[in-house]
């Protein structure tokens, strides 16, 4: 079945200021949509509406046509996010982070294919060491290794490209682009240039207004 | 390349859950810190008794019962506020509550964890200090077996405090006063079941009452926190 959520007049306010009003949105299989805006004009806002994990708007959701706070369970089993914390343990090595991460989705994971996510991201070596020892960039990497371990149709990336160095920015756009290119869907937000080979919706949050624009 | 098999997973529908617990199992593990300071408090407390109220086993075996009680169910308390907060800071909590697992079953398995982590050690430790306190040695089996019961139902209410207290800075007063007129209760009737011990009157109705306030908690806390949880983080 494709994979469709629909924004319909998406409102939102925070502490008495309307972050973005009137959004009208439309994610399917095989679009990357890229929020952008200044700081605090509602970008991690807006993805954890679209996520389902906050219910505070006005307007509508939709999930495949239905109300997503009625499908919640099904969109979240569709539903990949990587938030701006790595959601890691640092006591934990990353092969252990990476399995728990697995097991919540309620994806069997091999140590085969746990290390060779790791490897995809360029991690070989790191495996077993606690995630707290590695650098700002290696830790993201492993946050990101879900990417390639977790099977999801939808991702969710808020601000993915933070402390990676210029081989990781390759790695996760080659990634984006073939995650898209299989008929997978993307939103992200980044105030990074992103060179992926294929077309790319953006929506720009901001004072004067939202804008989307493909 | 053959690398040994240290993370077997699960299989079926329970492996989030063992994977949750076996994750926290092992957090434990890589950091006793966190399981050890609420029994070097149980154990502190205790000790100080003797120095404070009097030595003479007369006194101190009346006494007895209420100290140990008392003394675990702050123990406890102590121990509470690490119950989310640091998957709250790291993320981890986001994304429990992203799993497509029932959030309820996710939490209990987290309150099982600390559960093995401090109401047990509590429980098996009490026997050691209740020799210091002149405790009778027939009530021992029920010293333990009533605080092994309370401490559960105590981490399951206090399961609730923690999610609601996540999202505040230095918490623990909140904590504490939001938890403690729960606590009562299987204070009562903890301390009671080992005073019925060692006065020869029947313990079974207040092991009765402490399993009964066992399944409420059983029953209504999974839920309650899963709530509360998702109330801390969109705050």
């Amino acid at each position: 079945m494709s994979l469709q959520l629909q924004a319909r007049n998406l409102a939102c306010e925070r502490d008495g200021r309307w972050l973005f009003g009137a959004l009208d949105l439309e994610i399917q299989g095989g679009d990357i949509l890229r929020v952008e805006g200044a700081n605090g004009s509602g970008k991690t806002t807006l993805l954890k509406l679209l996520s389902a994990q906050s219910l505070d708007y006005q307007g509508t959701l939709l999930w495949r046509g239905e109300p997503l706070r009625r499908v919640r369970r099904d969109f979240l089993s569709h539903l990949l996010y990587i938030g701006h914390a790595s959601a890691l343990k640092p006591a934990l090595s990353a092969l252990e982070n990476l399995a728990w991460h697995a097991a919540l989705a309620g994806q069997p994971s091999s140590e085969a294919e746990r290390v060779a996510a790791l490897a995809t991201l360029g991690l070989s070596g790191f495996e077993d060491l606690p995630v707290g020892q590695l650098s700002a960039g290696q830790q993201r990497r492993v946050a990101l290794a879900r990417l390639v371990l977790v099977r999801r149709r939808l991702w969710m990336l808020d601000e993915p490209f933070t402390a990676l160095d210029r081989d990781g920015i390759q790695t996760l756009e080659a990634l984006l682009s073939s995650h898209v290119g299989q008929g997978g869907s993307v939103v992200l937000t980044t105030h990074q240039p992103l060179r992926v080979e294929v077309p790319v919706n953006r929506l720009h949050l901001g004072e004067e207004g939202v804008d989307v624009t493909t | 390349m053959s690398r040994p098999e240290r993370y077997a997973e699960p299989s079926g529908a329970n492996r989030p859950l063992i994977a949750m617990m076996r994750r926290d199992l092992l957090l434990m593990m890589r950091s006793p810190g966190a399981w050890l300071n609420p029994l070097a408090f149980f154990a502190l407390v205790i000790t100080l008794f003797p120095v404070g109220i009097s030595p003479a086993a007369s006194v101190l075996s009346t006494l007895a019962p209420g100290l140990l009680w008392v003394a675990a169910l702050l123990a406890t308390l102590l121990s509470l506020e690490g119950m989310f907060r640091d998957d709250a800071e790291d993320g981890s909590l986001e994304q429990l509550l992203l799993a497509p697992q029932p959030l309820p079953l996710l939490v209990l398995a987290r309150v099982a964890v600390h559960w093995v982590s401090t109401g047990l050690p509590l429980a098996l430790m009490a026997p050691v200090l209740g020799i210091m306190l002149a405790l009778p040695s027939g009530s021992y089996p029920m010293l333990m077996a009533s605080l092994a019961l309370g401490s559960a139902a105590l981490s399951l209410i206090g399961a609730i405090g923690a999610a609601l207290t996540i999202g505040v800075a230095r918490g623990g007063i909140l904590l504490s006063l939001l938890v403690l007129p729960l606590y009562v209760p299987v204070l009562i009737f903890g301390s009671g079941a080992v005073q019925a011990a060692i006065g020869g009157t029947p313990v079974a109705p207040h092991l009765a009452l402490l399993g009964a306030l066992l399944a409420l908690a059983l029953a209504l806390a999974p839920w309650a926190t899963a709530a509360a949880l998702r109330i801390s983080l969109n705050a």
